[in-house]
């Protein structure tokens, strides 16, 4: 819809041309979808030029203004010379497993492939609802966000922390996300993905991640059902048992944690986080003894 | 910098934070509709170098260098006028209202043929509300969209050749019976179909912007509006406030009786009683500055006490909403806050469920829905030299607003003209008065063109929902499978104000139980006063509420009698000729039955239930943690409303055929394509030969308008008489011109066949010109007898007790809707009710929090059927011709959609042994319902739940 308040679109990427009524404009999707009353300008990453995506031996780092469509294509993408696998991988997805989970979690966008089209990575996550699928996927790979601040200063923040709850997370006021960090060892990992919507293809209601990385570490990311992303990590030694995962998830949800809004009760969202979790757990960890 | 649309350059710069929606639209692509504003309904879909877009949610400002691709610039095929998929959504008639047409069609013309294999998915980001989508597949894939949904192997009574009438008669092929394309196709697949707001640039110079303030108190009183600001803000005109509003009261719904409803309502009002109730308007020069307008106004409240839910509404000492309205306002009992009631008894309930074997009581409740018409509510209104107004509307009832503008106005009604262009979905909305009367009143103040759309959101919180009803039943039943008893207590919830308040409640307490015999019934019923925002006209008009009442009552009798819940139902039936009771102990004395088709319904749904289980859509193939069962519900509708509903024709010979002009307005409907049908039957030719101009006070006298699905059966019955009386003045006028006895000159494709010599509709039209020969013929109808029409639905259903998912295995709809006059079309409102139905069925809610806020505001929080939720239903219809409606034909609009969630609530009770008393019927709740019914398989438990 028009943003009638705006008075200035203005090119830049740097986060001292902030000021107070300014917001970033990445893709536009959630900007124009929702409207404003209040904002007065949009800095406008439009003409940012940065990489989409880049691919090297340490992991793959997705541009905040990375293209969900650009996204979906990566996993076919072939492997660069240089950061070819030893095994002679041809698709990216070959060379690192992980990245099979890229596809399920861009169909898990409630919107559809034409909004992929304008949608951004980074637009996701800053967006922060419980339901993104891109701080899912970005959260559930270990992703690291850099983000931009004033005077040429930048941090980094875990994507599962930077999502702190419905519709809010750590950016202070004008800081910009640039990119995320997958680590390879991550994107090395088998994995397990599971969803549930209260409708066919809808909003994800219950979403999680598990990850089975090369040392053995098991890591469950919990998304959509939670009102932030909550991580449970085990490593070789410590693989769970059904009671052990049950309990586990006892102590890092806490029943107020669970969302609850029109896209599922938070009692559903609960026992399908456990059940969901169990299926993950027995997949990844088949033939191994908890 | 320029922008390429539709490969010509266009030197305007949009505005920064303008969409390239609107900017497509100033520049005069009119095809790019708002469906949403969101980017949730993809009606607005262009291409930007090739690739499909919402343009509501692009910024503009990113366009500019860029080549777009909009419905009016997509490139034909080689030799042909249409895209490819334009000709197909052409062919198979992939549409009904058509507002999300172009946007369809813009997508589906990218797809790869890889992308058409998965339909859910790419089509899941454009929404119809009309279709049910089966159509836009057919549409999509190239399929020709005729027949029926069935499966080959099946038949029905569309299989068999049409019943006509007058077949034989003419050596035209009948025009009833076939699958005559809607005229305006061509417009729809095009994008130049004219909706509301499609007006080209410079047709009303100077045309000025509202937009309303709305309240943020559930009940208040206005002490001060000071708008010192909001007039200060460049670009806005004029503010007006409830000191320029008119006293007059009256109600936004639109009835034949105006006195059917109670005057609640001023245009504005001095108390606003619910959140988001117009508190004053601001007029501008630009949306813009509009908005400015009524950020700026400084409204001083006086909040009052308020109630929110009926109950308490009635109890001593609540907040009275309408105590202040004067003692003819029609309201029954202001001091309890209720608007209208009944309470009736037939028989005596008392003893016949003392009596009864088995008894059944619980208590239903239905929620808040919402039409969801793509087109959101929209109008312009402007005035003459002379001081006489017009106002060009989204609504289904012309001829009634421009009663009520008159009214209200004080304007004397041959001042007031009120249009309709083509609506982009109606649904019962559309029958209220809802925009027309503020633009009417700035553009009386200020002379100049005005013009209000609303917003998406202000549709969900600012317009009407279904009333919710909250309904006790008790019904008993003996072992011999007689139903004895029914008692239904019903308390509904008409919000803030009254509109069609008294008339859902009375029809909900009508056909749902008039349909079954039995000794003894009983209605309890109030409608109530609420600060929450207004209920209204909705598909099915308290039917659908009361039925799934009902229906899934007398499904609970037959569980207890242990007998199947369609034979019970079938032996308490009604039979042809029984009487038709429910509020009264003898029936409605212009009901009859002009035909029967209630006892075909129930075999053929039957039937259709039974194969689907033979041929393997039984559920076999899913895992243990499935459920699955059948459920039915049937459904009786009068075929036109009560106390009146009136139409009025006329049809002219002119050069070229002939030119029909009704007062019933299109949205969706079909009925300007069953008209030029009708017309076209009588007089021997083809329906393109039949030129329907419509919905326009100026072109006909008066006409109650398009609800209570009377387009076919009221508005066809004075097409139906004008086309037989101008036949025979053709007729009589052809014999004198060419000497031949008049029984021998037949109207035929391009004019009048006299014993093998044709004269032509030139000829015709020429000599009765010289001869100042009106070729031209009236038809009037009343509304009054009235018949009966039928629905009965089966669904088997299978339901994941480990997470609450439903999955529908086989939808069927059997209706007696009399002869069918164009079978493509009638499906097509079938399956488009059932996929409504299911919206309300499985997934939507418009909820309001305790203070009284709709929270439910966009189309992410409130999700309608997409492509990917709604399965391709089995239609079947019974063979029946109705002696009282047009050659045969009943009404068919409204009435699919009601016995949808009883019968799914009825397969969801088979498949897991759970009544559900309420609805949605959602995911979350089925499988909190199963886990406290122990119905729930262990966590762990060897399943696969992946998908």
């Amino acid at each position: 819809m028009d943003m009638n308040t705006i008075e200035a679109v203005v090119p830049t990427t740097d986060p001292g041309d902030w000021r107070e009524g300014d917001a970033w404009l990445a893709g536009g999707t959630v900007l124009f979808s929702y409207g404003s009353s209040t904002l007065r300008r949009l800095l406008d990453l439009g003409s940012a030029g940065w990489e989409p995506i880049t691919v090297n031996d340490d992991g793959i780092e997705l541009a905040a203004t990375c293209l969900v469509a650009t996204l979906y294509e990566l996993p076919d993408s072939p492997v660069h010379a240089g950061t070819k696998g030893t095994d002679g991988a041809v698709r990216l997805v070959d060379k690192w497993p992980a990245l099979e989970l890229v596809r399920p979690c861009c169909d898990s966008f409630v919107a559809s492939f034409k909004i992929w089209n304008m949608s951004t990575v980074g637009g996701n996550i800053c967006t922060s609802l419980p339901a993104g699928p891109m701080t899912s996927l970005c959260a559930g790979l270990d992703g690291t966000a850099t983000i931009l601040g004033p005077h040429g200063s930048h941090r980094e923040v875990p994507v599962a922390e930077l999502v702190t709850g419905d519709a809010t997370n750590a950016l202070l006021p004008g800081e910009l996300l640039r990119s995320i960090q997958l680590p390879a060892s991550a994107l090395a990992a088998r994995t397990a993905f599971r969803r549930l919507s209260l409708s066919n293809l809808g909003r994800s209601g219950v979403l999680l991640i598990g990850r089975l990385d090369p040392d053995e570490t098991l890591v469950l990311t919990v998304t959509a059902s939670t009102k932030r992303p909550v991580q449970l990590r085990f490593n070789a030694a410590e693989h769970p048992d059904p009671g052990e995962l049950e309990a586990a998830l006892d102590a890092a949800i806490a029943p107020e944690l669970y969302h609850d809004d029109i896209h599922g009760l938070p009692q559903w969202r609960r026992d399908m986080t456990y059940r969901l979790a169990e299926e993950i757990r027995a997949e990844l960890l088949m033939g191994r003894s908890a | 910098m320029a922008m390429d649309i539709n490969g010509e350059t266009h030197a305007n710069s949009p505005r920064p934070g303008q969409c390239l929606r609107t900017f497509l639209r100033e520049e005069g692509m009119q095809g790019v509709k708002k469906g949403c504003d969101g980017g949730d309904c993809g009606a607005c879909t262009v291409h930007v170098d090739g690739v499909p877009v919402h343009s509501c949610i692009y910024p503009a400002v990113r366009a500019e260098g860029r080549s777009i691709t909009t419905i009016e610039g997509l490139p034909d095929a080689a030799g042909a006028d249409l895209h490819p998929m334009q000709e197909q959504f052409l062919k198979a008639q992939g549409f009904q209202c058509g507002f999300c047409t172009a946007g369809m069609i813009m997508t589906a013309a990218t797809f790869s043929d890889e992308q058409k294999q998965n339909l859910p998915r790419n089509l899941k980001g454009n929404l119809c509300r009309c279709t049910g989508y089966r159509a836009i597949e057919d549409a999509v894939l190239g399929n020709d969209g005729g027949g029926c949904s069935h499966p080959p192997s099946e038949s029905c009574a569309l299989d068999a050749p049409a019943v006509s009438p007058r077949a034989g008669t003419s050596s035209a092929p009948a025009a009833v019976g076939a699958d005559t394309p809607a005229p305006a196709a061509p417009l729809v697949v095009t994008g130049t179909a004219r909706y509301t707001l499609d007006v080209p640039t410079g047709e009303f110079p100077g045309l000025l912007h509202l937009k309303l303030a709305r309240s943020p108190h559930a009940h208040a009183r206005i002490r001060t509006t000071d708008t010192r600001a909001a007039l200060a803000v460049p670009g806005v005109v004029a503010v007006f406030t409830h000191e320029d509003a008119p006293a007059q009261l009256f109600s936004t719904a639109q009835h034949e009786l105006y006195t059917d409803d109670p005057d609640d309502t001023r245009v504005l009002d001095d108390v606003v009683r619910f959140k988001g109730q117009r508190v004053a308007a601001v007029v501008a020069e630009t949306v813009a500055a509009a908005e400015a307008g009524v950020r700026a106004l400084d409204v001083d409240y006086e909040v009052l006490p308020a109630v929110f839910e009926p109950e308490t509404a009635m109890a001593p000492g609540a907040p009275l909403l309408h105590a202040d309205k004067p003692e003819d306002s029609r309201i029954a009992v202001p001091e309890r806050n209720i608007v209208a009631e009944v309470h009736t008894e037939i028989g005596d309930v008392a003893a016949a469920l003392d009596s009864a074997d088995v008894v059944h009581e619980a208590t239903y409740v239905t929620q808040r829905v919402q039409h969801v018409a793509l087109e959101t509510h929209s109008a312009i209104a402007w005035t003459g030299a002379d001081g006489s107004l017009a106002v060009r509307s989204s609504t289904q009832v012309p001829f009634l607003v421009r009663r009520t503008l008159a009214r209200v106005f004080a304007l004397p009604q041959e001042k007031v003209r009120v249009v309709a262009g083509r609506v982009g979905g109606g649904f019962g909305g559309k029958q209220e008065v809802l925009t027309e009367d503020i633009v009417a009143l700035a553009a009386l103040k200020l002379g100049r063109p005005v013009q209000l759309e609303l917003t998406r959101s202000e549709q969900f919180t600012a317009t009407t929902t279904r009333h919710p009803f909250t309904i006790r039943v008790r019904a008993g039943a003996r072992r011999d499978g007689t139903l004895t008893a029914l008692a239904l207590d019903a308390t509904v919830n008409t919000g803030a104000y009254g509109n069609h308040a008294p008339g859902v409640m009375f029809h909900g307490c009508g056909e749902s139980i008039a349909v079954y015999r039995c000794a003894a019934k009983k209605v309890d019923a109030r409608t109530v006063y609420t600060n929450t925002l207004p209920s209204g006209a909705f598909r099915g008009y308290g039917l659908s509420q009361m039925i799934f009442a009902v229906e899934s009552a007398l499904d609970e009798l037959a569980v207890q009698l242990g007998v199947d819940p369609l034979e019970f139902k079938r032996r308490n039936m009604i039979r042809h000729g029984d009487d038709m009771l429910s509020l009264h102990s003898e029936p409605e004395a212009d009901v009859h039955y002009g035909s029967y088709g209630l006892d075909q319904c129930v075999d053929l749904v039957r039937g259709a239930l039974d194969r689907g289980r033979e041929r393997g859509a039984g559920g076999e193939d899913l895992g243990p943690e499935w459920l699955v069962g059948e459920g039915t519900a049937l459904s009786m509708i009068d075929t036109v409303p009560p106390r009146g509903h009136y139409a009025h024709s006329i049809i002219a010979l002119t050069a070229d055929g002939y030119r029909l002009d009704v007062g019933t307005a299109e949205f969706g409907n079909g009925t300007t394509t069953v008209h030029a049908q009708l017309a076209a039957q009588v007089l021997g030719t083809s329906p393109a030969a039949v030129r329907v101009r419509q919905s326009d006070t100026l072109l006909t006298e008066h006409d109650s308008g398009a609800f209570g699905s009377t387009g076919t059966v009221v508005a066809g019955k004075a097409t139906l008489a004008a086309a037989q009386e101008l036949a025979g003045l053709v007729r009589s006028f052809a014999a004198e011109l060419s000497g031949v006895p008049a029984e021998d000159c037949t109207p035929v494709a391009g004019g009048v066949d006299c014993a093998g010599q044709l004269v032509t509709f030139a000829q015709l039209a020429e000599a009765a010109a010289e001869r100042s020969v009106p070729l031209q013929a009236e038809g009037r109808w009343g509304g009054t007898p009235r018949s009966v029409a039928f629905n009965v639905q089966g669904f088997r259903v299978a339901v994941n007790s480990a997470t609450g998912e439903l999955a529908i295995l086989q939808s069927v709809q059997a209706a007696d809707a009399g002869v069918v006059v164009n079978p493509r079309q009638c499906r097509g409102q079938i399956e488009g009710g059932i996929a409504q139905a299911l919206g309300a069925a499985l997934y939507e809610e418009v909820r309001i929090d305790d203070g009284g806020t709709v929270t439910t505001d966009i189309l992410r929080q409130y999700h309608i059927p997409t492509f990917a939720d709604v399965p391709r239903s089995e239609v079947y219809f019974a063979r029946t011709s109705d002696e009282l409606g047009p050659l045969g034909a009943k009404s068919m609009s409204e009435s699919p959609y009601n016995p949808v969630a009883p019968a799914l609530a009825n397969a969801v009770r088979a498949a897991t042994g759970v009544r559900f008393t309420s609805l949605p019927l959602a995911r979350d709740r089925i499988y909190l319902a199963l886990k406290e019914a122990g119905r729930v398989p262990a966590v762990g438990a060897d399943l696969l739940l992946a998908r």
